[in-house]
């Protein structure tokens, strides 16, 4: 079917549009991340005279970027990791079994992303320091602690996106798997897991961003040591001067793992979507 | 397979089951009720330590005059009542009139976001549900703003809209010639408008994301029948997209609209600890006013109020969509 002119006008205009719009932030953080610090300083131009790669060598010694890196993917990858087996065997359990306080189970897990992160920050930190004082435990402060908060960030959604992932999932699958003599759990895995893959990748791919771009909690839940990126890239503000080339710089290469590893994956997320979440 | 088929050989294949019947056989009755729970507590553990126990914590903290003093022993603090709440809600005082004018500036807020979000991402969606050349290069790249980290992409739009050295500005004054000297986006009444941009560009293309893969859902048939009545791509976009897009839409916006009202990062990244008041968003007004003037028993009762508010919002949202759901089904 032919699309009439109207239509191919609108989507001209429309898309030349909102292209620009993304592309704009893009493209200042790419082109002033190679401009000396004179020129980010200055007037802004378009296109940079003096190209220089000095602010990528420098963004490692301003602030220890690097410490913050490992920081960020080793809270970041945990609390994805943790978060998706967590999400599997609740989700497993709403979608195959039906049980008392089902519902209860769902309305409370999914009402806890209707609570706003302020409500519960201050209680979560004197809960933490109560933990360390009580069992020596830290968990303010420490990696731990941010792990197991990030990991619950995401929880909700992932619950919510794999039941109903695994009810597209024919129930004779895993009857057959159980006939040939695995037990429920191992029929998850054997047989619900990897059928169910798409909707896993999906929902790793949201845990992970979520942990990666969290700001409230990060900022204050960390110290010296287990600062994150979204936290130390603050760093490049001094009371003088910002060094506007190397936070772009920097935001940049923060950025470049997490946007190709999505763009990588995005087919499941739209995938997962369709199968989970929009029903 | 087998064993099904031999547990009940000559079962008509409609019956009626008695009570307690779907129990009896079943050896292992026992574990496989457990079963589901044991997969739960993970979760439900997680749950409670990091959201309900808080949130309850800070429910209790509310009625209590919690200053620095109390704050490594919050049980010893003294009761105050509902102390904190009239001091919150008071809004001839300082206290309640700032949060007041927060709250309204963070509902126009939420409601434009939300509403260009929701537009952006539709009609992004719609205009690329046909195969076109660059259809995937742009769908890829739509969800750019998405996949960046919060912090990188709002420090790079704080510097977009820095007064002097700034982009927009450039742009605005210097190319364009608007304004007599370059205006200030961070602070003032623009600060509105930054925030409001920075949280569209950010937002919509989950609202793209979503649509996308409700528009899968529709059958082709549908727009083949109506191509054959006559009906041209305005007609069924308005006729058939649209309303098969109603329950996807309906989740949507709840989540949209829970995301935008609850952001913290965005303000907090673009503007620092405190943001000017004309874009004072309320969870930035409430972390603000606990940890700047160490009361956090107001900041509680605050947040508390918050939460009364999302939970009245979205019960009176989802009956309302509920019912509207039911009436267009007869």
């Amino acid at each position: 079917m032919a699309a009439p002119r109207s239509f191919l006008w609108a989507r001209r205009i429309f898309l030349t549009l909102l292209t620009a719009f993304v592309v704009l932030p893009v493209y200042v953080m790419i082109s002033s991340s190679l401009k000396p610090l004179e020129d980010v300083s200055g007037k802004f131009e378009w296109f940079p005279s003096g190209l220089t790669l000095r602010p990528y060598v420098d963004i490692w010694e301003t602030v220890p970027l690097a410490d913050y890196f490992v920081n960020s993917i080793v809270v970041a990858g945990a609390a994805t990791v943790f978060s998706v087996l967590v999400a599997i065997f609740a989700a497993y359990a709403v979608s195959r079994y039906t049980f008392r306080g089902k519902r209860v189970f769902t309305v409370t897990v999914l009402s806890t992303q209707m609570f706003p992160g302020i409500l519960f920050l201050l209680p979560l930190f004197l809960i933490y320091v109560n933990i360390g004082n009580a069992t020596g435990i830290a968990l303010f402060g420490s990696r731990e602690g941010l792990i197991l908060t990030y990991l619950t960030f995401s929880l909700p959604f992932s619950i919510w996106m794999l039941t109903g992932y695994f009810d597209s999932i024919p129930r004779e699958l895993d009857e057959a798997a159980k006939v040939d003599g695995c037990g429920p759990i191992s029929a998850l895995f054997r047989v619900i897991v990897p059928a169910a893959s798409p909707g896993i990748i999906a929902v790793a791919v949201y845990a992970f961003m979520t942990a990666w771009g969290e700001v409230l909690f990060a900022s204050v839940m960390t110290n010296d040591t287990t600062r994150t990126l979204a936290v130390g890239l603050q760093g490049y503000a001094t009371q003088n001067d910002v060094y506007w080339n190397q936070v772009m710089a920097a935001s940049l290469v923060v950025s470049v793992p997490v946007v190709v590893g999505f763009l990588l994956l995005q087919r499941y997320l739209v995938a997962g979507l369709t199968a989970g979440a929009v029903k | 397979m087998t064993e099904t088929a031999v547990a009940h050989p000559t079962e008509p294949a409609v019956r009626k089951a008695t009570p307690g019947e779907a129990r009896a056989p079943r050896r292992s009755g026992r574990r496989r009720i457990a079963l589901p729970y044991l997969l739960l507590l993970p979760a439900l553990l997680l749950e409670l330590l990091v959201h309900l126990v808080p949130m309850l914590m800070g429910i209790a903290m509310s009625f209590k005059e919690l200053t620095q003093f109390y704050i490594r022993n919050w049980n010893e603090a003294p009761w105050s009542g509902l102390d904190n709440y009239t001091v919150a809600i008071d809004f001839d005082a300082p206290v309640g009139q700032a949060l007041l004018k927060s709250f309204l500036t963070t509902c126009l807020f939420t409601v434009l976001s939300v509403g260009l979000c929701w537009l952006l991402g539709t009609a992004a969606a719609i205009f690329l549900q046909e195969n076109f050349r660059g259809r995937g290069f742009l769908r890829t790249l739509f969800l750019v703003p998405y996949a960046l980290p919060v912090y990188a992409a709002v420090i790079t739009w704080a510097f977009m809209f820095q007064r002097d050295n700034g982009l927009v500005n450039h742009v605005l004054h210097d190319q364009l010639g608007i304004g007599d000297s370059p205006a200030f986006w961070l602070i003032g009444d623009n600060s509105f408008w930054a925030l409001l941009i920075v949280s569209v560009w950010k937002g919509w293309p989950f609202a793209f994301l979503t649509v996308m893969a409700g528009l899968q859902n529709i059958p082709r048939d549908m727009y083949e029948a109506a191509a054959l009545d006559g009906a041209g791509v305005w007609k069924q976009i308005r006729h058939i997209t649209l309303p098969s897009l109603r329950s996807v839409n309906q989740v949507l916006v709840l989540v949209l609209f829970l995301w935008t009202f609850n952001d913290f990062n965005t303000p907090f990244v673009l503007f620092g600890k405190a943001a000017p008041e004309a874009a004072d968003l309320i969870s930035l007004h409430i972390y603000q006013s606990s940890f700047q003037t160490w009361n956090f028993g107001t900041g509680s009762a605050m947040s508390v109020l918050l939460l009364l508010f999302l939970l009245v919002v979205t019960g009176v949202y989802l009956l309302l969509t509920s019912r509207g759901r039911k009436t267009s089904d007869v």
